[in-house]
């Protein structure tokens, strides 16, 4: 790792304004620390985001959304968001039991990485990113692998979370990684059906349109009969090709349709 | 910059950069060699301590992090007279270890277990060790033992 500082404020006001005096955000590390270990970042001054009190926790707003705070870690997400269960299941699935006591929501959906569970949990639920300067939906967030619509030095404070009739996430597990290879979140509101795919498209989590049509008429696993995800975008590595990236996306849909509760 | 933190109950503290890993300032800093590093890609789990009660991976941690927490290793936890846990001493029982590189790890992780979960089924022993791997024993005899510490028996396995 090349040097650096760290710094370990309270409050929002005093990382906002070690953030911007040229300080990049650390939260739980897990993703930031093997990027340094590997020389791909080079920050002159971290500044960790865990002992702000105000970053953290889950709670349910008026509007009877799950309302969880950037720094929130994923166990506690697990343990907490009980109300909306598919959202405590991707949670309580991610990594192993020390990734989900140092990870958190907020640099999860910061870093956005193109397997990563949360921006599938996100785009799927229809969320609300909420960052230091303004909101943002989830359809206007994700930009692609490791892209999204945050600036320079932006800090996810809050992931407003509608809870749907029904959801479900469906992780066709990489064993070596433990992120998914292609997982699908399927929920089902009641003015649609909302399907979100991670892990297979090199333009990072998308929704599915065609199978959000055919859910939306009609919620039952054989309402995706036939539909076949066009392999052209799918990622291909040596985990699997396109084909059978595309193959597991319409399997996974399938059986996110057939467990959500 | 200076750092002190409780390490198996005792007070330390020392001087660490902003990049020195936790899992440095143990081994190097504090000579607690028990904790190991198997892979520094935080994937084995041979790092494994507990932070403020919870187990995380001393590799993907900055020392600088643990600063003001409770921090506990393998050292400390067989008794000051050298008897081993409950948890230690099933691994030895149930040959839970061969070369013994990852069990550092692996008793800490099942203490981590067992203090939220006393009874586990031996799918939640599994699950719960998803981030440790072992390169020698298959696994099965470190479910036993972590299944017989928490004073359950296993039912005879498929490979035995
Ligand atoms: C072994 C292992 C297995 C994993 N398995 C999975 C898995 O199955 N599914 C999955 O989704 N993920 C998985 N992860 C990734 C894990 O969930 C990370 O915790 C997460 O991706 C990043 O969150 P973090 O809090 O650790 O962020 P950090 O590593 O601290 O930061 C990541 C990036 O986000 C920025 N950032 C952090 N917080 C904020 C914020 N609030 N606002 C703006 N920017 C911010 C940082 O500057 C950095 O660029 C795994 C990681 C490991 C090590
Ligand atoms: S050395 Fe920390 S996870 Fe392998
Ligand atoms: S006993 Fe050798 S790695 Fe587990």
């Amino acid at each position: 790792m090349y040097a650096f500082e760290i710094e370990r404020p309270t409050t929002l006001d005093a990382a906002k304004a070690a953030i911007a005096d040229g300080g990049q955000a650390l939260s739980g590390g897990q993703t930031l620390i093997p990027t340094l270990k590997a020389r791909l970042a080079m920050p002159e001054k971290l500044v960790s985001l865990h002992s702000i009190a105000e970053l953290k926790g889950v709670s349910t707003d008026g509007e009877g959304r799950i309302c969880i705070k950037g720094a929130t870690v994923h166990r506690t997400v697990g343990d907490e968001a009980g109300a909306y269960p598919a959202l405590a299941s991707v949670a309580a699935r991610i990594g192993d039991p020390a990734v989900r006591n140092r990870g958190t929501i907020g640099g999860s959906l910061a870093n956005n990485d193109p397997s990563a569970c949360y921006p599938a949990a996100a785009l799927g639920s229809g969320a609300t990113i909420c960052t230091d300067r303004r909101e943002i939906a989830a359809d206007d967030y994700f930009k692609g692998m490791f892209t999204t619509a945050l600036a320079e030095g932006e800090i996810v404070t809050e992931v407003k979370f509608p809870v749907p009739e029904v959801a479900a996430y469906e992780k066709f597990i990489q064993p070596a990684s433990r992120f998914p290879l292609v997982a699908v979140f399927v929920a089902k509101f009641a003015d649609g059906v909302r399907v979100a795919i991670t892990g297979a498209s090199e333009t990072g989590v998308f929704r599915w349109a065609e199978a959000e049509k055919a859910l939306s008429d009609n919620f039952t696993p054989e309402a995706l009969e036939g539909l076949k995800m066009d392999p052209d975008h799918m990622i291909a590595d040596l985990h699997g090709d396109k084909a059978y990236r595309a193959h597991l996306c319409a399997v996974m849909t399938k059986r996110a349709v057939k467990n959500a509760k | 910059m200076k750092v002190t933190m409780k390490v198996n109950g005792r007070a330390v503290s020392g001087e660490v950069e902003g990049r020195t890993l936790l899992v440095d300032f143990l081994r190097n800093d504090l000579r607690l060699t028990g904790t190991h590093v198997g892979c520094d890609t935080s994937q084995c789990g041979a790092c494994t301590v507990h932070v403020d009660g919870k187990q995380v991976k001393s590799c993907t941690m900055f020392a600088a992090e643990a600063d003001g927490a409770e921090v506990a290793t393998i050292e400390g936890v067989a008794a000051p007279d050298g008897t081993l846990s409950s948890i230690q001493q099933a691994f030895q029982d149930h040959h839970g270890l061969q070369c013994g590189f990852c069990t550092p790890g692996m008793v800490m992780a099942a203490a981590s277990l067992l203090k939220d979960n006393p009874k586990p089924t031996e799918a939640e022993v599994r699950h719960h060790l998803d981030g440790n791997i072992c390169r020698c024993t298959g696994y099965h005899n470190i479910v036993k033992a972590i299944m017989a510490a928490s004073g359950q028996e296993m039912p005879a396995m498929a490979a035995e």
